[in-house]
């Protein structure tokens, strides 16, 4: 699906707009978390969906991203802010090393890979008390009361993220990526310097999602390992976002990322109070379903199969398919 | 010296019950090729079967075995005829649907766990768990012992299977090469679902016999589910006789990180010894032994 020009101007309006229309703090809350996912699910796509490099431990950058914002304050005596120009390259930098190790690893095996430097991070953050704090995590005073400044911060980043991707996908670094993910082989025997294409990309991708663990910190005020290094919470979760989106297309994670976030807040708040309260334990178990459920009929996301789904949705079967075609 | 025996006893003992989390995930992955992210949860929920009959029917744990090895059996089955078989014919980007697939049968798993029984942490403690057995200075938890004897045997009736009788031939038919099995009058297909529900009911005798010496909560799958891997990879993909020494290695090295590190870091241990075998010897100790 290529969203044509009028469309991301009316979406970039609406978003500018909407804290301003919508003054309440609750919504413009849920739109910050999920501005956040939409960076971390769209790096993750760049790696993975366009790379082909299906990384099981994005948490591993966010979580460096945010403990840089919060050891700026807390180790450093510098604003957390700093973070925000920090939290970025010195992901990259370890997202330089990690690539180092595990892109010696191809497909499954890649993928434990991150797994395992992901859950070394984490007990690493935990044990590593004298500089992380350990458990107790990292608490700060939030810089601003209102909401605002954080929603234009978060919603710069994400469309930041979307571009940047936009336009790494149209140069010929996204040519080669998509080479790798197609035919590691092929593309090496073509001149493709894969390690160093796919070093590129997660480069790329750890700065993203550092960006966004550094916002979190300033944002949320508190983060603990288990919280920013979480495997289910924060590097499945990136995938699944992916999944539901659409893995391979530009605006599949962004919108993984809002049916994400809005569906499990309007299971945890039982339909905003409207329900019964056992609804809201039902908010994670609701998500999962709704993996299963896209990964068995919908196996390119909701994005990528749009055309598949507006196919069964009108009656003029067959008119669609044969514009059917995949990213963009 | 006497600390350090009775660390690497301690570590052989829980070996025993890893192993059995091993073997299940290697057969797995060697007949369908994928890595099963479900598998820890997969024994939670076989604890949890084990949990309720010892509470409300006040089921032994070791006799409970008799029901959670077939259900689990079944339910194993079932996912997979239902859940995973059919995203073989899905054409989609990433190869590893399957795989994703199992992460969100496991997050479902864990959700339906935590809805039905809550989050707080439950145990099983039949009156012999805190009995030892003595030999000189070294103390041999009873519990302990009862399940590392029944992993072995189970294990050996798994071996005479796999090597003896028919479908257990075909199983192995099919992890050595899925085309020619398939030339050869096997169905694959059915052999998938066996092989799965097999893996399922192996990890589901695990979760059992851990329980008496171990707690309870919804979020265990997740750890298990990593260890189980971890094993995997260090025996190679595939192989039953690595994943013995690997469940074996892992509960060894566990033991005595907890002991001579930190019991804090006592996963670390695990996670680093995996990232080395992937990447000095990925393959595994399949490599080294051909077995």
């Amino acid at each position: 699906m290529k969203a044509p020009r009028w469309h991301i101007v009316v979406i970039v309006a609406a978003a500018l707009a909407f804290p301003l229309i919508v003054r309440s703090d609750y919504y413009v809350h849920m739109f910050i978390l999920a501005l956040l996912w939409v960076v971390i699910g769209s790096s993750w796509n760049l790696l993975a969906g366009y790379t082909g490099q299906v990384s099981f431990g994005h948490a591993i950058f966010f979580g460096i991203g945010a403990y840089t914002a919060g050891l700026c304050a807390t180790k450093l005596g510098i604003s957390a802010w700093w973070g925000m120009l920090l939290g970025g390259p010195i992901a990259s930098l370890i997202g330089l090393v990690i690539g180092w190790i595990c892109f010696r690893l191809r497909g499954p095996y890649f993928a434990l890979a991150t797994i395992a430097v992901g859950e070394i991070f984490r007990l690493a953050a935990v044990v590593w008390r004298s500089l992380t704090g350990g458990m107790q995590g990292i608490l700060l005073m939030q810089s601003f009361r209102s909401k605002l400044p954080y929603y234009y911060l978060a919603l710069a980043i994400a469309f930041g993220c979307i571009y940047a991707i936009h336009r790494v996908m149209r140069s010929k670094w996204g040519y080669y990526f998509i080479a790798i993910r197609e035919d590691q082989d092929a593309a090496e025997s073509m001149g493709v310097n894969a390690f160093r294409y796919k070093s590129l990309s997660l480069v790329v991708s750890s700065f993203f999602t550092g960006l966004a663990g550094a916002f979190y910190m300033n944002y949320m005020a508190f983060i603990d390992p288990e919280v920013v290094f979480s495997l289910h919470h924060i590097s499945i979760m990136a995938i699944l976002v992916g999944i539901i989106g659409g893995v391979g297309t530009l605006w599949g994670p962004p919108l993984g990322a809002f049916i994400m976030v809005f569906l499990q807040e309007t299971f945890r708040s039982s339909f905003f109070g409207l329900g019964p309260r056992w609804v809201s334990e039902l908010h994670v178990l609701v998500f999962g379903l709704l993996v299963i459920f896209v990964i068995l009929y919908m196996a390119n996301g909701i994005v990528g199969d749009w055309d598949k789904i507006r196919r069964l949705g009108s009656s003029k079967a067959g008119a669609a398919s044969a514009s059917a075609g995949k990213g963009s | 010296m006497a600390v350090f025996i009775q660390t690497v006893v301690a570590g052989i003992l829980m070996g025993g019950i890893y192993a059995l989390v091993g073997i299940g995930m290697t057969l797995i992955m060697g007949v369908m090729k994928i890595i099963n992210l479900a598998h820890g949860q997969l024994m939670m929920v076989a604890m949890y079967i084990t949990y309720v009959l010892y509470e409300y029917l006040h089921l032994d744990p070791y006799v409970a075995l008799l029901v959670t090895m077939p259900a689990l059996f079944v339910l194993g089955s079932l996912l997979q005829r239902y859940l995973l078989n059919p995203l073989i014919k899905v054409e989609s980007i990433l190869p590893e649907n399957q795989v994703l697939m199992t992460v969100g049968i496991g997050m479902v798993l864990t959700e339906l766990a935590r809805l039905i029984f809550h989050s707080d942490y439950k145990s099983v403690r039949p009156p012999y768990t805190s009995m030892s057995l003595y030999a000189g200075s070294i103390a041999f938890n009873l519990p302990m012992v009862i399940a590392f004897g029944i992993a072995v045997l189970l294990t050996i009736g798994l071996f005479i299977f796999l090597l003896k009788t028919d479908v257990g031939k075909s199983v192995r038919a099919t992890a050595q090469n899925k085309e020619a099995a398939l030339l050869l009058g096997v169905n694959a297909e059915r052999i998938t679902v066996f092989t799965y529900g097999l893996g399922a009911a192996l990890v589901a005798a695990a979760g059992t016999l851990l329980l008496p010496i171990y707690y309870l909560f919804p979020d265990l799958g997740g750890a298990f589910t990593l260890k189980a891997f971890v094993i995997t990879i260090l025996g190679g993909l595939g192989s039953t006789v690595g994943a013995i020494v690997g469940g074996v290695v892992l509960g060894v090295s566990e033991s005595l990180g907890a002991t001579y590190i930190s019991m804090a870091l006592k996963d670390a241990v695990g996670m680093v010894i995996f990232l080395l075998v992937l990447i000095f010897l990925p393959g595994g100790l399949k490599r080294l032994t051909k077995i």
